[in-house]
């Protein structure tokens, strides 16, 4: 007797929890790879899953085995030339390998990494973890809290403009199949009889056929007069009240175009950026973007220009600043909206015009923001707009500023910016 | 004629594999007299697949990070394509239960179900290993009881302690067998009552067996030079499950999970050959049953053979993707071999076979698969014409010499030694390195001293010293291993 079972819609992640303890248990391990990953790729398609690797040896289970040594005697198939006594050659790396033919080659395997790969959120989670926005609690706690309002089912009282018709009705339906059923049954019982007597040439004027028309019509009416739709029936459509907390960022971001900026650096800095706005979206519902580009005037641009166009020339940073606070003004209530500002550059500025950035910055954009990182690609000598930068940050400690030499410099700037503030 | 024919197209329905099924289950049971477990026969996906690999084929396992590795990795190797996945898992279980997958196409279906739901379920309902080992009707239910027990104790204690002590008993799953004794049955309900009775009872005696013996200077004195245990224990988990000072109840209950597992697929690693060997011949010979009679078409007797050729192949040892003896194709050709002894025997065969030569080959196969494991199995029936038709010669690896010496190769004078090499390297306690535990100073450290008897000088591998800190860890004194050759000198490997 056999029984045959389709197993196929049963849950299929029952793997999902030991998955999970194995990537919780190899952490450390995990955290150096995907910093590896991090470094050596192009940062723009970190945003799906990884390949990560451990040395296989950090995660093998152990068991009594035999090592190398000793004598050993095993049976091969497929001889076709050997005779006994021969004596064969001890092939390549076949002592340990364990059958001492045709398995050269194995031995070496024991050593590859154990590669596997991440999803997207565990990814992310371990790219980003111990990291912290800055300001963040605070910022929590000062939001103002929005309410909206959340469907939750459905309620047997409410006010009228609620009432949801089809479920109403629906109930009518069900009360009234429920309530006649008992009677129905009868009048089917009754016209069975009915039609027997009819049939055995009863005449119509015999009581008993009068009796059960009567009855039949009684049964019937009683089963008009069951209401349409009671009070019972109505249903409405619940609705509850959930906080939200405030979840909405904005990024601004500065980056010097000028001629003394080329497609390396831009790239370098666009890394910068793209890890800010990974960073912010695991924390923010919702995220806008802004582009500022710079050179003696500044510009707002959409991503494609601020990233990609060419423009030469001098360099006015302070330009940039005022842009960034009208469009702040304008645009972004502070009071609604969290404020994060990333700006780029190589360091080169117009020398009069630092002490103007210093003072647009630590009088007007600071107040404003949650948190404003600089940083400068330059592998020269910092000049002037690093210095003025410097008094900035000892104004507002949620200034920062690093300095990033090449590709594998930015993850770990990052990181030194957003590090976890010990309280 | 073709108007027996069962389907014709190679997509299988529900209705098509329950056809399939009565038809193959008819002709095991009626014409070849096999005696099965009830079958379950469940379809699954590929991801499922995926799940019951990497919980070692058990329907529902404890959590462990160790699975999850297992299962990372074949996913990996599955997704780049890099290996299949068997059509099938089945479980050794009243029911049994057998997991098809739903890629499979029909032919592949029917070859699983002849395989898996007929061969192996035979199997496991007749051989004397898996009747003393393991007790198809509980295992289930144990391993609901040992999940449920496991993830009690993770939220009583913490899941990292939990994970230590499984990562230790995990190691030493292996040492968790007595070869000699009749397990007693499992089930759910006993175990769950005996298992506060046992935890408050085994803590009292481990207490009163370190209990300080208040008895006189002299009287002590006489008993240390016993040795204690008296008889070395191959058993070593059991013996720390029982004596380990300083374990708790629930880990003494965690370790004894761990080994009831082990001890479960103990006789699956020691009938690797004979179990495959007997499942493949079965379906060979039921599909072919199929055939005769009419059930299913030419098409699908191809798709059958080509898959079936596939599993059988044999490699020769030079070519690159050999990689040892494969227990199918071995496993079968023996299998069919007994049965041309019985039914076409030559003279040779009369020689060697005398007993079963001209045989009623169901009677014999029968008692075959019954009574031996694969050691004995080959040592017992591998024919002269097997050993032939596989070209197979043994080879003597010894380190103190440059070069490795062939010792027999198929030919008269060689056919013996052959025989008991090949056997030889199917007996588990050659493979696996014979470690038992010796002494326990129980008057001073409470160390624990294991004993390596090494066979043909073979040394233990690099993991030594990692094991034995697994072994500290559950023993909770010092642990010393030390080897003994075979001319017994005894010297220290190892101490933790």
């Amino acid at each position: 007797m056999s029984h045959l079972i389709d197993r196929r819609l049963n849950g299929k992640n029952k793997s999902a929890v030991n998955r999970a303890r194995f990537i919780r248990r190899y952490k450390t391990q995990l955290k150096r790879a995907v910093s590896d990953a991090v470094n050596h790729r192009s940062i723009t398609d970190i945003d799906s899953g990884e390949k990560v690797g451990i040395p296989s040896r950090d995660i093998s289970e152990p068991v009594f085995h035999h090592g190398p040594g000793g004598t050993r005697d095993m049976v091969h198939p497929g001889n076709k030339d050997f005779l006994p006594g021969d004596r064969i050659q001890r092939p390549e790396g076949g002592a340990g390998g364990g059958s001492g033919k045709g398995k050269a080659g194995n031995s070496g395997q024991g050593e590859d990494d154990f590669v596997f790969e991440l999803s997207r959120e565990e990814f992310m989670d371990l790219l980003f973890e111990d990291l912290e926005l800055p300001r963040l609690v605070r910022n929590q706690l000062m939001g103002t809290t929005e309410f909206k309002s959340v469907r939750a089912g459905y309620a047997t009282d409410g006010s009228p403009s609620n009432i949801d018709v089809v479920r109403s009705l629906k109930g009518g339906i069900a009360r009234r199949t429920a309530l006649g059923g008992p009677h129905r049954a009868r009048i089917r019982e009754l016209e069975e009889e009915l039609a027997t007597l009819l049939a055995a040439g009863v005449e119509e004027t015999d009581p008993r056929v009068i009796e059960i028309r009567e009855e039949i019509d009684r049964l019937k009416t009683r089963i008009a007069a069951l209401p349409f739709i009671d009070t019972f029936d109505l249903r409405y459509q619940s609705f509850v009240k959930q906080p939200e907390p405030t979840s909405k960022a904005v990024m601004l971001c500065i980056m010097d175009v000028s001629g003394s900026m080329d497609q390396v650096r831009k790239n370098l800095a666009k890394r910068f950026f793209i890890l800010l706005y990974l960073f912010l979206q695991r924390n923010y519902d919702k995220i806008d973007l802004v582009f500022v580009r710079h050179h003696t005037i500044a510009q707002e641009v959409n991503e494609q220009e601020f990233f990609y166009s060419r423009e030469t020339g001098g360099t006015v940073v302070s330009s940039a600043l005022h842009l960034a606070y009208d469009i702040l003004r304008e645009r972004y209530d502070p009071s609604v909206w969290n404020i994060y500002a990333a700006q780029a550059s190589d360091g080169d500025n117009w020398d009069s015009d630092s002490a103007l950035c210093r003072d647009l910055l630590i009088n007007r954009l600071m107040p404003l923001m949650r948190y404003y990182a600089y940083v400068e690609i330059t592998p020269r000598q910092h000049q002037s707009l690093w210095f003025a930068y410097q008094e900035v940050k000892a104004a507002h400690p949620h200034f920062a500023m690093e300095e990033i030499g090449g590709a594998s410099d930015i993850y770990p700037v990052f990181r030194e910016l957003f590090r976890r503030q010990e309280a | 004629m073709t108007g027996r024919v069962i389907s014709d197209s190679s997509e299988w329905s529900f209705p098509l594999l329950e056809r399939f099924d009565q038809e193959i289950g008819r002709i095991a049971h009626e014409v070849y007299g096999l005696d099965t477990y009830a079958n379950q026969i469940e379809v699954i996906s590929s991801e499922q697949m995926i799940d019951a690999y990497s919980s070692v084929g058990l329907p529902i396992s404890y959590h462990h990070w160790s699975f999850g590795k297992q299962f990372v990795a074949t996913e990996q190797t599955y997704r780049r394509g890099q290996m299949g996945l068997a059509y099938e898992i089945v479980i050794n279980s009243d029911p049994c239960i057998a997991y098809l997958m739903e890629e499979n196409t029909l032919p592949m279906q029917a070859l699983v179900i002849a395989h898996a739901c007929y061969g192996h379920n035979s199997f496991f309902k007749g051989n004397y290993l898996f009747r003393t080992w393991t007790s198809a009707d509980a295992i289930i239910d144990y391993l609901v009881f040992a999940r449920k027990y496991i993830a009690h104790c993770e939220e009583r204690y913490g899941q990292e302690e939990v994970e230590l002590l499984l990562d230790s008993c995990h190691a030493l799953m292996n040492h968790g067998v007595d070869r000699y004794k009749r397990p007693s049955p499992l089930s759910m309900a006993e175990e769950q009552k005996r298992q506060e009775e046992r935890e408050a009872y085994l803590q009292s005696q481990v207490n009163d067996l370190w209990r300080t013996l208040p008895v006189s200077a002299s009287s002590s004195g006489a008993r240390t030079d016993g040795r204690w245990p008296s008889e070395p224990q191959e058993n070593i988990l059991y013996f720390i499950e029982k004596n380990a000072p300083l374990l708790e109840p629930w880990q003494r209950e965690v370790v004894r999970i761990v080994r009831k597992i082990g001890q479960y697929f103990y006789p699956q690693r020691q009938t690797q050959v004979m179990n495959e060997g007997w499942a493949t011949f079965w379906h060979y010979t039921l599909m072919n049953h199929l055939y005769d009679e009419g059930f299913v078409t030419d098409g699908f007797m191809m798709e059958f053979l080509q898959s079936h050729t596939n599993v059988v192949a044999q490699p020769p040892f030079d070519v690159p993707w050999y990689s040892g003896i494969n227990p199918y194709a071995l496993g079968f050709a023996m299998m069919r071999d007994l049965r041309r002894i019985c039914e076409s025997p030559t003279d040779e065969d009369r020689h060697w076979f005398p007993d079963i030569a001209g045989g009623d080959w169901l009677k014999v196969l029968d008692f075959a698969m019954r009574n031996f494991k694969d050691e004995s199995f080959i040592a017992q029936y591998l024919s002269p014409r097997l050993m032939r038709d596989f070209h197979f010669f043994a080879v003597r690896d010894d380190d103190r010499e440059e070069t490795l010496e062939v010792r027999a190769i198929h030919e008269e004078q060689g056919y013996r030694v052959l025989r008991q090499a090949l056997a030889d390297q199917y007996n588990l306690g050659n493979r696996e390195p014979n470690i038992q535990v010796f002494n326990v100073d129980r008057r001073g450290d409470r160390s624990l001293t294991l004993r390596h008897f090494r066979h043909n000088r073979r040394p233990l591998g690099e993991t030594t010293d990692e094991m034995l800190r697994h072994i500290r860890r559950l023993w909770g004194f010092d642990v010393r291993l030390e080897a003994v050759d075979e001319q017994g000198r005894v010297h220290l490997v190892g101490e933790a």
